[in-house]
């Protein structure tokens, strides 16, 4: 009855596995497929076949995976740099763009991409293991934001301001993985100088993880560390004048390169972007900077 | 009558059925008494009894078995209040279950994991399927069940996209004429039994914050008592008791927050100081986030009629990172009595404070009345997650013994003087620091699968897990547009050349009597029956049944899928008795079993893959219902 454990043993080990261990959320990891085969109908007609690919069909339209809420990124209306970014490539190769929207949770990769509904998603970071990616195409940096008139220009975790402020972070609500600035408030004893957003924040409500950005523009906190491109997109909206320092020293935890992923195995997909990722590098560089992306020279990936 | 071993808390009825101080030996003397003793009316009723209205069809639902759950009958979960999933049916027993046979099957018509229990009330059985949630009532009186009615409740499946996957369901509940169940999207909906009609259906909790059900309701004096999941979106775990006529609210108790929130008055009194204090909800938490505290209410509901007490237990804490919510992160992990009138708190206890290894202990409370060290006591059984056996006095809170049923080395011991529990420090996970070979892991010795307690043997039968963790590195992860790192969690089999037991619990002693180990982990529940035999099915679909003395394997058959449901046993309009369960491979581990599921890829069912990373090879998916008889 055992004799198959320790062959288990090597194959746990050779899997490691990003967790978000859980609880009942670990039934909620169930795939939906059952859900697409029953709502949307669009059961994927090649199980999980992979490598199946030969020769393939000139590309008849870019199949885009989308949040449809989550500006500045994404929406269903297409006003995020991720609908823009798409429409230009579609242009160039002369196809339409067609999107499969889905909420950017867990379950997003597994339900869009591998359920083979659609072929991009626009941006991952360029290490995520979920997906093939192409070159990064972007390089953005968590940022504080603050209210311009308070002046406090704070640019580090070892600010000692910090230890007086009401500190609003996003919580990503999985076991075994945070915002990073939970982490680095942790470490410092910051603890209880956190006041938490959820980043699934309400779905009813346009972009909910905006809400902490607008926290700060409202004084309900006093500063706030968001992913780069978010916060600046809504700073710029902000009726209130806001500052954005981008957390110092950069590193690993707080500035990532962004790519686009698509399916494992999927080299024909990833050339074609790659090539037009080249190509119109500084008509998108144009684009991220009108949504007010801040920027960084990726010195590392 | 020979001195009573174990008592379980009938529904309608207090049925002390009487087993036996030598039980062991297990005999046919003994067989007998209890069979005569079998389909005789009890004498004693408890004080409240769901279902008091009569019938509205009488050729469904027969008179009489209407205001008390007849011995053949299953109207709730567990069977009973108590949760015991005992059987007083003893027509298949030790000597003839080798014979058993497939009688016959029936489809839901969704491939996915199936867990819970059909219902059997009458001549009907009810059979609640995963998302989409249809409910089916089947007519047992035509030969092989033919469908009666469906009822297909209206669901968000946008709401499934935001939740993210969950589609499991752990089952209905019957009470005043109605089939009341939830729904994936967080409603709660009550059915006619008979005629298949929606009497009131309610939203209970919203799914655009992440809340879902998947629980199973409990009706105790015309309340439906609900618990929400969710934890993992930061939604705040809570209790909610709706009034079975109109589904109206009566009260609602969240896990955390001020006492107010959680009702907790003057009457609260728990066992232990390290469990009492004014708002602890709040105070244990830093800031506001007790508002994402989590320990959401997705397990088994017990009730004590004698007491008037409900118990269940609470999930983890909210946001990950247990350095960042310094404190013990009340009432997260924690086992509640509560009063059902008002949703008063009577006692709590912590099981683990301040989680760090997502230990969610939302776990069976099986409540049973047996001599305990010279005097009978009434006791509550907790098979925890926590890799230890909790046997409580459920009048007092106080906790009478823990011990190890499974490896487990993030603790030592739990003192009963005090209520706490020795760690391991090495094993406490922390942000950023590798901590090797934690047991068990985040999936517990067990998780939701229910123990089953028999009457006649006094032991609890587990199903049990054997699986440990490493907590390692971080890597990128992505939600909302927003990338950051997240920590590695691996898993893999336990020591002992197993990853699952079936484990016979004597709750006086505190040790396994006798046990089965399996290869695959053990998701299914178990029943325990009157003919000394337990019922219990492999996530490789082998659905079995042992000796509930030797634990010795009688009879086994290969189901379609994976078992990741709960047996159950009722009396046929015929006579005879049969014993159903569920075949569709699924839940937290299960769902490494889906075609579609990688498991290379990270997410895939939390990280279990590799603690099941063959599982592929021994099961696919499916949805039936098998029903045997002899």
């Amino acid at each position: 009855m055992s004799s198959a454990s320790s062959r288990a043993g090597r194959g746990a080990r050779k899997a490691r596995l990003t967790i978000s261990l859980g609880t009942e959320l670990a039934v909620l990891a169930l795939p939906v497929v059952l859900f697409a085969l029953l709502v949307s109908g669009s059961a994927p007609e090649q199980a999980h076949a992979t490598n199946a690919t030969s020769a393939p069909p000139k590309l008849q339209t870019l199949r885009v995976c989308a949040d449809p809420n989550n500006m500045p990124f994404s929406n269903e209306r297409q006003q995020g740099f991720e609908n823009r970014i798409a429409s230009l490539i579609a242009h160039d190769l002369g196809v339409p763009v067609q999107y499969t929207w889905w909420p950017e949770r867990r379950g997003f990769v597994r339900n869009t991409l591998e359920a083979r509904s659609c072929d991009v998603v626009m941006q991952v970071p360029a290490s995520y293991e979920l997906t093939e990616h192409t070159a990064p195409y972007y390089r953005s940096t968590y940022v504080f934001v603050t209210r311009a008139d308070r002046h406090l220009a704070i640019e580090s975790f070892d600010d000692p301001a910090l230890r007086h402020l009401r500190i609003g972070i996003h919580m990503m609500g999985d076991d075994y993985a945070n915002s990073p600035a939970a982490s680095a408030l942790a470490r410092r004893g910051l603890a209880a100088q956190i006041v938490p957003f959820m980043i699934y924040g309400d779905y009813s409500q346009p972009d909910p993880p905006a809400r902490i950005i607008r926290a700060v523009a409202t004084d309900s906190i006093d500063v706030a560390v968001a992913w780069g491109p978010l916060a600046g997109y809504f700073a710029k909206r902000s009726p209130v004048r806001l500052a954005l320092t981008p957390v110092t020293p950069a590193s690993r935890e707080f500035a990532f390169s962004m790519a686009m992923g698509v399916r494992h195995g999927d080299s024909t997909m990833r050339a074609v972007l790659d090539t037009e990722l080249a190509r119109r590098r500084a008509d998108i560089r144009r684009i991220l900077e009108d949504y007010g992306v801040p920027l960084v020279e990726s010195s590392q990936r | 009558m020979t001195s009573i071993r174990g008592t379980v808390l009938a529904v309608g009825a207090a049925v002390s059925v009487a087993a036996l101080s030598a039980c062991k030996s297990g005999n046919a003397q003994q067989r007998d008494t209890a069979r005569a003793r079998e389909g005789v009316q009890p004498k004693t009723q408890v004080a409240s009894r769901p279902g008091s209205t009569p019938a509205e069809s009488a050729a469904v639902l027969p008179a009489g078995a209407l205001s008390t759950q007849g011995t053949g009958e299953w109207w709730m979960p567990g069977r009973d209040y108590s949760g015991s999933r005992y059987s007083t049916l003893n027509d298949i027993n030790t000597s003839n279950v080798a014979n058993l046979k497939v009688t016959t099957t029936f489809s839901t018509g969704v491939l996915h994991g199936h867990e819970g229990q059909p219902l059997v009330v009458g001549t009907t059985m009810y059979v609640v399927t995963p998302y989409p949630n249809l409910l089916y009532a089947i007519d047992l009186t035509k030969p092989g069940g033919v469908l009666r009615w469906v009822y297909t409740p209206p669901t968000s499946s946008r709401a499934v996209g935001i939740a993210c996957c969950d589609i499991i369901n752990r089952g209905a509940v019957y009470a005043d004429g109605k089939i009341i169940y939830n729904t994936l999207d967080a409603q709660t909906v009550a059915v006619n039994a008979s005629t298949g009609k929606e009497v009131w259906r309610v939203r209970v909790g919203d799914i655009n914050i992440g809340e879902t059900i998947t629980g199973a309701p409990l009706v105790v004096k015309g309340k439906v008592i609900v618990g929400n999941s969710g934890a993992e979106l930061g939604v705040r775990g809570y209790v909610i008791a709706l009034d079975v006529g109109s589904g109206k609210q009566v009260w609602k108790a969240y896990s955390t927050g001020p006492d107010a929130d959680v009702l907790i008055g003057p009457e609260f009194k728990p066992f232990y100081a390290r469990d009492r204090g004014t708002d602890l909800g709040v105070k244990t938490w830093t800031k506001d986030q007790w508002k994402l505290g989590g320990g959401t209410v997705w397990g088994w509901i017990s009730y004590d009629p004698e007491t008037n007490t409900l118990f269940y237990s609470t999930a983890n804490p909210g946001v990950w990172n247990p350095d960042l919510r310094p404190g013990d992160n009340k009432w997260s992990i924690t086992l509640f009595a509560r009063d059902p009138d008002n949703g008063h708190a009577k006692w709590a206890y912590q099981f683990v404070k301040h989680d760090a290894w997502d230990y969610d202990e939302i776990m069976e409370n099986v409540l049973v009345d047996m001599p305990f060290n010279g005097q009978q006591r009434k006791l509550l059984i907790h098979p925890g997650r926590t890799g230890f056996v909790y046997t409580f006095d459920r009048t007092t809170g106080e906790l009478l013994n823990a011990e190890k049923y499974q490896p487990t080395n993030w603790a030592t011991r739990v003192d009963t003087k005090t209520g706490e529990t020795t760690e391991e420090p090495s094993k406490r996970t922390h942000e950023g620091v590798v901590t090797r070979d934690i047991c068990p892991s985040s999936t517990g010795a067990k998780d939701q699968q229910p123990s089953a307690f028999s009457l006649r043997t006094g032991l609890l039968y587990i199903p049990a897990h054997n699986v440990c963790m490493d907590y390692e590195g971080v890597e990128a992860n992505y939600i909302a547009g927003t990338p950051y790192l997240g920590a590695s969690v691996k898993m893999f089999p336990g020591p002992g050349g197993y990853r699952g037991e079936l484990v016979a619990w004597d709750p006086v002693h505190a040790k396994t009597v006798c046990s089965v180990k399996e290869d695959l982990p053990l998701w299914s529940g178990v029943l325990a029956t009157a003919g000394d035999v337990v019922f219990y099915g492999t996530m490789d679909g082998w659905f079995r049944a042992i000796d509930a003395h030797t634990c010795a394997q009688l009879w086994s058959f290969k189901t379609g899928s994976g078992i990741i449901g709960n047996p159950i046993a009722y009396r046929g309009p015929d006579g005879k008795e049969y014993i159903a369960v569920y075949s569709g491979i699924g839940g937290w581990m299960g769902a490494v079993a889906f075609p579609d599921v990688s498991i290379d890829d990270p997410y895939t069912a939390l990280g279990v893959a590799g603690a099941v990373p063959d599982i592929k090879q021994k099961t696919g998916m499916g949805g039936m219902l098998y029903v045997f008889s002899l």
